[in-house]
Formats: C-alpha cells, sequence, structure tokens
C-alpha cells in the first residue's frame, strides 16, 4: 500500500505523541486555538482513538480575539477535554502591556505569554481547570510541573524554528540552549531529564501551511471562522492577540480557496507571520524570546 | 483530482565552509522558492552589519551562526519541484557538531555532498560520506562547490570527481552524479552554466528529481515488524477496546493474521484494525496496515503483551531473539566507550542496560583506518563492538530489515552513540566468561527460546507436519512414534518439545493452526507474565 504524503505526515506525527504518552507521566498539550494546535489536538484524538489522555493548555493573555475563547470552550465541552489555562494576572492588573502603552511588543510577548507559560507549566502560578459538569473555570488544586510539553510549532515558520529538535529540553528558566542540542535520529528521543527542567515536544515540525490546510480539508478539522473571509474581504491567516496580528486582504472563505491563494494565489509567495508585527522589530527578536521560552 | 506529490528528504552534508548553506540558499533563491522580501531582508541585514551579503544566512538563522558564519544546528527548509515536494536538510560541516549532522542526515533518503574545488577533499567530505553510507543513504551525488575559485578548470573538477569516486568506492556507493558548481555565481544550481560547457550533466535542481523513491516508500512486501508503543485501554465513554499500538516498520497486516509478538513469541490473531476518524465515515475504514502507517489493531485473546516487544506474522522471518550481537556503531558521546561500563539500549519501543565485552576494532571515517588494537572508541570514532545485553530483545540484521536493525546507545542520560547490528550472537561468543555452575531448565529454555513439553498426536502423519509447522516458527520439536518414559524424560529435560503417541501435556484436536497455536503458547518462554 503506498500512504500519500499527507498519510506520512499524519503517521510520523502520531509517533511522536505516542511516544511522549509513554515517556512522560505529567504531559500537556499547548492549545492556542489556532490552526496548527488545532490540527495537534486532532492528531491526538487520532493517536489515542478519539481520546485526548493528558490536559491541554492555553495561555490567555486577555487580548486574544474574543471568539477564540468562545471555540476553545465549546470544543473543550464537546469533545470532553481537560481544558487548563493559566494568566499573567500580574501584568494584567498592573496593566504592563504593549496596549496599554506600558511595554515594547516583545516585552508584552514575554510577559503575557513567556512568563505565563513558565509559571503554569510550573505550577507556581493559578492553573483555572474546566468543570464540565458547571461549564465553568476553576482554580486548580492540582499544581504538579508538567514534565513533557507538546507544542505545534513549524520548522518552516520562520529561522529558529527550523533548526527546532522534535524532543527540545529547556532547563530550570525554561531557556532553550539553541547552540547545543541532544541528538536525534532514528525515532529514538532524550527523554531522560535532570528534575526541575521540562521538554518542549514538536510532531509538526515537518509540515508546511499548505500541509496544514490540505489536512484540515481532508480531515474535518473545525477551525476559528476568523481564518475566512466572511464578505468583508478580510481574513487571518495566523491567529494571536488582535492588537499585534492583522488581518490580510483576502477574498478566500472556503477552504479550497484558502489551499488555492496559498499554492498558486497570492500567498503562495508571502511569508505566513507577515501579518505579526513582534516578529519585526529587529532581525533575530523570536529567537531571543524563543530561547526565553516562547512557543 | 491530480495524485497528489510524494515528498522526499534530502540532506546536504560536507566540510566545513565548503558551502553547503549556500548552495541551497542559491537553490531556494533561483527556484523562486523564497518568500517575497525575504532575499531583500538578508541583504538589508548584511548592509547594517557591514557584512558581504551571504546566500547562507537564509539558512543560518540562530544569531550565533551568523555572526560566526558557521552553521551549527541543522535546518529543515520547504520547497517544490513539479515532481516531488523536498524538505532540504542543512547539515554543519564543523566536527564538532557531528552529533548535528547526524541528526540531520538520520532523516533523509538521498544526499548532496559538497567539496570546495580550491581547498578540495578534505577530513569530513570523507567522514560525512562514510556516515551516509552507515545512515543507510544510498543515492548521493558530489557538488564541486566554488568552481569559480579555480577558474572552472575541468582538470580541477576530475581530479576531484576521480579521487572522490574512488573513496565512495571503498565504501560500497556509486554517486549519483559530480556536478560542477559555483553557489555565490549560480553555475549548474537551477540553471546549466555556459561558463561550463565541458559539463553536460543534470543542475543541482534537475538532479533533486533525478533521485528515486520518496516518502520512504517500500517496506510493505518484507517481513512485519510493530515495535508495541503501547497498549491502549480507554475506559471513558464505555470504550472497552484493547488496541496495541506501534508503527509498521516493514510488512502488511490485516484482520485475521496471526501474528507472534517477540521475544515472548506469544501469539493471537488479529480481531480488527483500528483507525479513529473524526467524522466516524466508514468508507475511509482501513482494510490493511503497511510499512510507514501508525497502527492499532485488537486481538483475538487477551493476552499481555508490553511495549518493547515486536509484532510480527506467523509464517514470515521471524527476528533473532536474543541478549547478545555484534554490531558497527558511531561514538559521539563526551566521554569514550569502553568495555564493562553499563550502557542502556534502545531499540525500537525496548530498552535495556548493556555492556560492550569487546571492541573488535576502531575506525577513523575520515582516513578509514582500522586499529583493531583500540581500546576505547572516542568521540567520532567509528568501531566494531559485541553488546550483551541484561534482557532479551528482539531484532534483525541491520541489512536485511533497517528499522529493526539499529539502536542507540545511552550514557548517562544522554544518546551518545548509534549502532547497526550486524551480526546475532549465541550465548557462546559473547566474549564473557562462562560461569562453571550447570545449566539450568531456565536458562536452557532462555536459550532455545521455548519451555519443554510433550503432545500428544492421533497419526504419524499429522506428527511430521506438525513437527515441520513447529520447526519453521522457530521451535524445536521432534516426532517419535514410541518412547519410553526415560526417553520422554531425556528429551524434555534437554528442552524438546516431544510429539508422540498417548498420555501427554496437550493433546491435538487435528486443527492444524489451532494446535500450532496452542503450542506456541503453552511452549511460550516469557520473560514476563
Ligand atoms: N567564491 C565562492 N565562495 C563561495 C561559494 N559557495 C560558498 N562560498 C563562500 O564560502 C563560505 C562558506 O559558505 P557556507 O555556505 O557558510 O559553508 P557551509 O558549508 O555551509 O559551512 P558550515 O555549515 O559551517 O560547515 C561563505 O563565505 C560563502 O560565501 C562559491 O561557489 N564560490
Ligand atoms: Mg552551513
Amino acid at each position: 500500500m503506498q500512504y500519500s504524503h499527507l498519510d506520512m505526515l499524519e503517521s510520523k506525527s502520531i509517533h511522536i505523541l505516542r511516544e511522549s504518552y509513554s515517556a512522560f507521566r505529567n504531559l500537556c498539550m499547548l492549545w492556542s486555538i489556532g490552526k496548527d494546535s488545532t490540527v495537534l489536538l486532532c492528531l491526538a484524538r487520532k493517536a489515542f482513538y478519539g481520546h485526548v489522555p493528558f490536559p491541554l493548555v492555553h495561555v490567555d493573555t486577555h487580548y486574544k480575539i474574543p471568539e477564540m475563547i468562545e471555540y476553545r470552550d465549546r470544543l473543550a465541552m464537546e469533545w470532553n477535554l481537560d481544558m487548563i489555562y493559566g494568566e499573567n494576572r500580574e501584568a494584567l492588573e498592573n496593566r504592563e502591556t504593549f496596549p496599554d502603552g506600558n511595554a515594547t511588543r516583545i516585552e508584552c510577548c514575554r510577559r503575557l505569554k513567556t512568563e505565563a507559560l513558565t509559571h503554569t507549566l510550573a505550577g507556581d502560578w493559578p492553573r483555572y481547570r474546566l468543570n464540565h459538569a458547571t461549564g465553568k473555570y476553576e482554580e486548580d488544586s492540582d499544581r504538579e510541573p508538567f514534565t513533557g510539553v507538546i507544542v505545534g510549532v513549524r520548522a518552516d515558520e520562520e529561522g529558529s524554528r527550523s533548526k527546532e529538535r522534535t524532543f527540545s529540553p529547556r532547563d530550570r528558566a525554561g531557556d532553550w540552549d539553541a547552540d547545543d542540542q541532544p541528538p536525534e535520529f532514528w525515532g529514538q528521543y532524550k527523554t531522560d531529564f535532570a528534575p526541575g527542567t521540562h521538554v518542549r515536544i514538536h510532531p509538526l515540525l515537518d509540515w508546511t501551511e499548505v500541509d496544514i490546510w490540505e489536512y484540515i480539508r481532508r480531515e474535518g478539522v473545525p477551525v476559528v471562522s476568523l481564518y475566512f473571509n466572511q464578505g468583508d474581504g478580510k481574513r487571518y491567516r495566523s491567529l494571536g492577540c488582535w492588537p499585534c496580528t492583522k488581518p490580510v486582504d483576502s477574498d478566500a472563505s472556503t477552504l479550497d480557496e484558502i489551499i488555492e491563494e496559498l499554492k498558486s494565489g497570492k500567498f503562495a509567495r508571502v511569508a505566513e507571520r507577515s501579518g505579526r508585527e513582534q516578529d519585526k522589530e529587529d532581525g533575530g527578536g523570536l529567537e531571543e524570546l524563543r530561547r526565553g521560552g516562547y512557543m | 483530482m491530480a495524485r497528489d506529490k510524494l515528498s522526499m528528504n534530502i540532506v546536504v552534508a560536507g566540510h566545513v565552509d565548503h558551502g553547503k548553506s549556500t548552495v541551497i540558499g542559491r537553490l531556494l533563491a533561483d527556484a523562486g522558492a523564497l518568500p517575497e522580501g525575504k532575499l531583500e531582508s538578508i541583504r538589508e541585514l548584511c548592509r547594517r552589519n557591514a557584512k558581504p551579503f551571504e546566500y547562507a544566512f537564509l539558512l543560518d538563522a540562530l544569531k550565533d551562526e551568523r555572526a560566526q558564519g558557521i552553521t551549527i544546528d541543522t535546518a529543515r527548509c520547504f520547497f517544490e519541484t513539479e515532481k516531488r515536494k523536498y524538505i532540504i536538510i542543512d547539515a554543519p560541516g564543523h566536527i564538532e557538531f557531528l552529533k548535528n549532522m547526524i541528526t540531520g542526515a538520520s532523516r533523509a533518503e538521498a544526499a548532496l555532498l559538497v567539496i570546495d574545488a580550491a581547498e578540495g577533499i578534505c577530513e569530513n567530505s570523507r567522514r560525512h560520506g562514510y556516515m551516509l553510507e552507515m545512515l543507510g543513504i544510498r543515492q548521493i551525488a558530489v557538488l564541486v562547490n566554488k568552481i569559480d575559485l579555480v577558474d572552472r578548470s575541468r582538470e580541477t573538477y576530475e581530479k576531484i570527481k576521480r579521487e572522490y569516486a574512488e573513496f565512495l568506492a571503498t565504501i560500497g556507493i556509486a554517486p549519483a552524479a559530480f556536478i560542477p558548481v559555483s553557489a555565490t555565481e549560480g553555475d549548474n544550481i537551477a540553471f546549466p552554466s555556459e561558463l561550463t560547457p565541458w559539463y553536460d550533466g543534470p543542475t543541482v535542481l534537475g538532479q533533486l528529481d533525478l533521485f528515486e523513491g520518496g516518502d520512504n516508500t517500500g517496506g510493505s512486501e518484507l517481513p512485519l515488524r510493530i515495535p508495541v508503543e503501547d497498549v491502549y485501554k480507554f475506559t471513558e465513554g464505555g470504550d472497552d477496546r484493547r488496541i496495541v499500538a506501534g508503527m509498521c516498520e516493514s510488512g502488511t497486516l490485516r484482520a485475521g493474521d496471526q501474528v507472534v509478538f517477540y521475544p515472548s513469541r506469544k501469539t493471537t490473531v488479529v480481531n480488527s484494525l483500528e483507525e479513529w476518524f473524526m467524522d466516524a465515515d466508514s468508507s475511509r475504514r482501513p482494510r490493511e496496515f503497511s510499512a510507514g502507517k501508525a497502527c492499532g489493531f485488537t486481538m483475538t485473546t487477551q493476552i499481555y503483551v508490553r511495549r518493547g516487544e515486536i509484532a510480527c506474522l506467523a509464517g514470515e522471518k521471524p527476528p533473532e531473539i536474543g541478549r547478545a550481537f555484534r554490531a558497527s556503531i558511531f561514538w559521539l558521546g563526551r566521554s569514550p566507550l569502553v568495555p564493562g561500563k553499563e550502557y542502556v539500549i534502545k531499540s525500537c519501543t525496548a530498552k535495556t542496560p548493556c555492556r560492550v565485552t569487546k571492541i573488535h576494532s576502531v575506525l577513523d571515517a575520515s582516513t578509514l583506518e582500522k586499529n583493531p588494537a583500540a581500546a576505547e572508541a572516542k568521540k567520532n570514532d567509528i568501531a566494531d563492538c559485541t553488546f550483551v545485553c541484561e534482557k532479551e530483545l528482539a531484532f534483525d540484521i541491520g541489512a536485511a530489515l533497517p528499522t529493526t536493525g539499529r539502536f542507540v546507545i545511552v550514557d548517562e542520560y544522554e544518546i551518545s552513540g548509534g549502532g547497526i547490528i550486524t551480526e546475532a550472537l549465541g550465548a557462546g561468543d559473547t566474549g564473557s566468561a562462562a560461569s562453571s555452575a550447570a545449566v539450568t531448565p531456565g536458562e536452557r529454555a532462555r536459550y532455545l527460546r521455548q519451555k519443554p513439553v510433550t503432545v500428544s498426536v492421533q497419526t504419524e502423519e499429522y506428527g511430521r507436519k506438525l513437527e515441520r509447522r513447529l520447526f519453521e516458527e522457530g521451535r524445536i520439536p521432534y516426532y517419535a512414534a514410541r518412547l519410553s518414559d526415560e526417553q520422554r524424560n531425556a528429551l524434555t529435560g534437554a528442552g524438546v518439545i516431544v510429539l508422540t503417541h498417548g498420555d501427554a501435556e496437550v493433546t491435538t484436536t487435528g486443527d492444524m493452526n489451532a494446535d500450532v497455536t496452542a503450542i506456541l503458547l503453552a511452549t511460550d518462554n516469557a520473560l514476563e507474565v
């Protein structure tokens, strides 16, 4: 039997998810609500036959487009997901953010995303867990650190991600030592680690943006409507916080049109993250953020 | 809809500074694969830092890489031709980063090996060539780069071609092409160069499409190997399936197939192939799983299997089972590999402590010089060693079934080496000191991979047939029409499966498949229940 390109990508990702599940006791998956991590979530349901045997963690910056949060909670209830969110309460209360005019974009990302993520994973800041009986989030008493964190980054997104390992170790502070990564071959990964450290697991490194959309179409993965033109000639190509992510001009309102636009249409040669402001401030800004623990 | 394209991973290897990253950057630029503004932003970055423009910066994205003008870690980049999708893997050439080169090259199906025309063949030109061969990459095209620096001299090109082809021949590789290129000037990268009229072979871009295969094609006609990753039972929502999950490394599996798990030798029949679909669309239900598929299945009998075993098909060539083997390894560890020290081996999903009992020889891959007297293997050495594991392993010979014939060596939590199994060894030839104690029934059962049992058959004809079938399953059966009690005891004492008439521990039914399964189960020498 000859499997297709998407079949092979799917199988490799499922293999990585299953290996992670075998290797880590405290495993979680980051769900940014974007198309990539939603595909990852569906791959997990596929790997574990309709179940997702670990919690999904969302870092809420409170600057997400409201529709994203509504979508997150709807799927969490529908798919019976163990849903957790975390946030940087202090920075939000003290208004130390870019939209408040008290931080650069990069500083804002560092506070609302990287710090919130690091502390939510470590368990030293509050975690909020969805109670399926009430549909409401409650502060979680479980503060065990997560030692394995599955993240949906792709190598084709930008330079530092193109250098990532499938199993990428982070030290106590969540820092990434990009210059000295462990070897990884033959489907064997570094799964033994010192206490206090954790591993980022990247099952989507080999996927391109087009692969993601073709998979969404093939499998019927539900994605937020913000990705589609709703009649105003605009759509989001990449989702983030609204102050720093701009929609692109596009008439694509169906999956077929999105895929066509990426393959041979107006976006065939335009980078996906070109709508993301924090990637622009200086060359290597994203690498710095990522060395500090950003996704 | 047109049949979708396959994809292929290509690694670009070679000595430090010979122009690997520049070749890829130029290829992406000339093939029109870069996003708009990308080249301009790199030009701008170089200008701001008062540096000459480098195509390599398209790949060398880390700050330290750009500061030092060197590739530290492998990068993946993506592009597409009419024929295929490619992931191009840029490997670092510096010896310090060999572990990163291997990380990248281990995923590739074909390679471009870059040699600087002015500098000629260097240490890592050969070492990388050797590593590619060891990692199982047989399709290699050699790029004689920086041809502009030698006035596009045919003579220089021919000399390098001659010498490097000779080197490749000694390691059994016939190169696909030797292409004279200039990555900075663009000669023969995406477009044929008018400045090398003496060359009429393919361009680099053309050569990519000439490589064969894609998406790791093949393997489904080989014996089945599914290393068990886990056995899932998610009770949520009343799901009571017990699903054996694993990657199908080779072979083909269908419902109704009889599988044997090794090393435990437990057998069962596949009840159903399991795959989950979001839309519960039954038209996509799988009828078979084959090489490359992350699969899962349920069993008709609830035998206990666990991670580390390999599911194989009864009647196909079984894997080797044992604790000792000989292997060709590459070592990446900071401290050398030494005999006697405890390491951990990971082979597919199996994991066991092990020791090296003998280093037969150590090879320097950059000179092919062999040292038969070496006491240890240092970082970046290749070595031929005997391993003895604490637990029994199921494995294959790497040349026959690559994915189940290799392993990694973990030293103090770090993956420090990789090996390809060249020979399975019996307990006698491991180089370890033999014990003087009497051989116990347990030891004998482990060695023979079976527990002795007596089986009664109705007729001699059936007894002989059954003997043949069990023998083909890898067991050691013996049919005898008449046996005294002493003879019977002597045979079972020797560890044999005795087929005879009259009273016995197992009674056959005449249904050959059912009888074979029952006997395999009864003689199964599982290490754990
Ligand atoms: N004249 C000339 N210079 C070249 C050519 N190709 C590469 N170079 C230069 O050689 C230097 C090294 O090129 P890289 O592409 O970084 O070499 P590399 O093989 O990737 O090096 P590592 O990844 O560090 O092993 C750079 O300064 C390039 O500009 C060529 O065809 N002609
Ligand atoms: Mg390089």
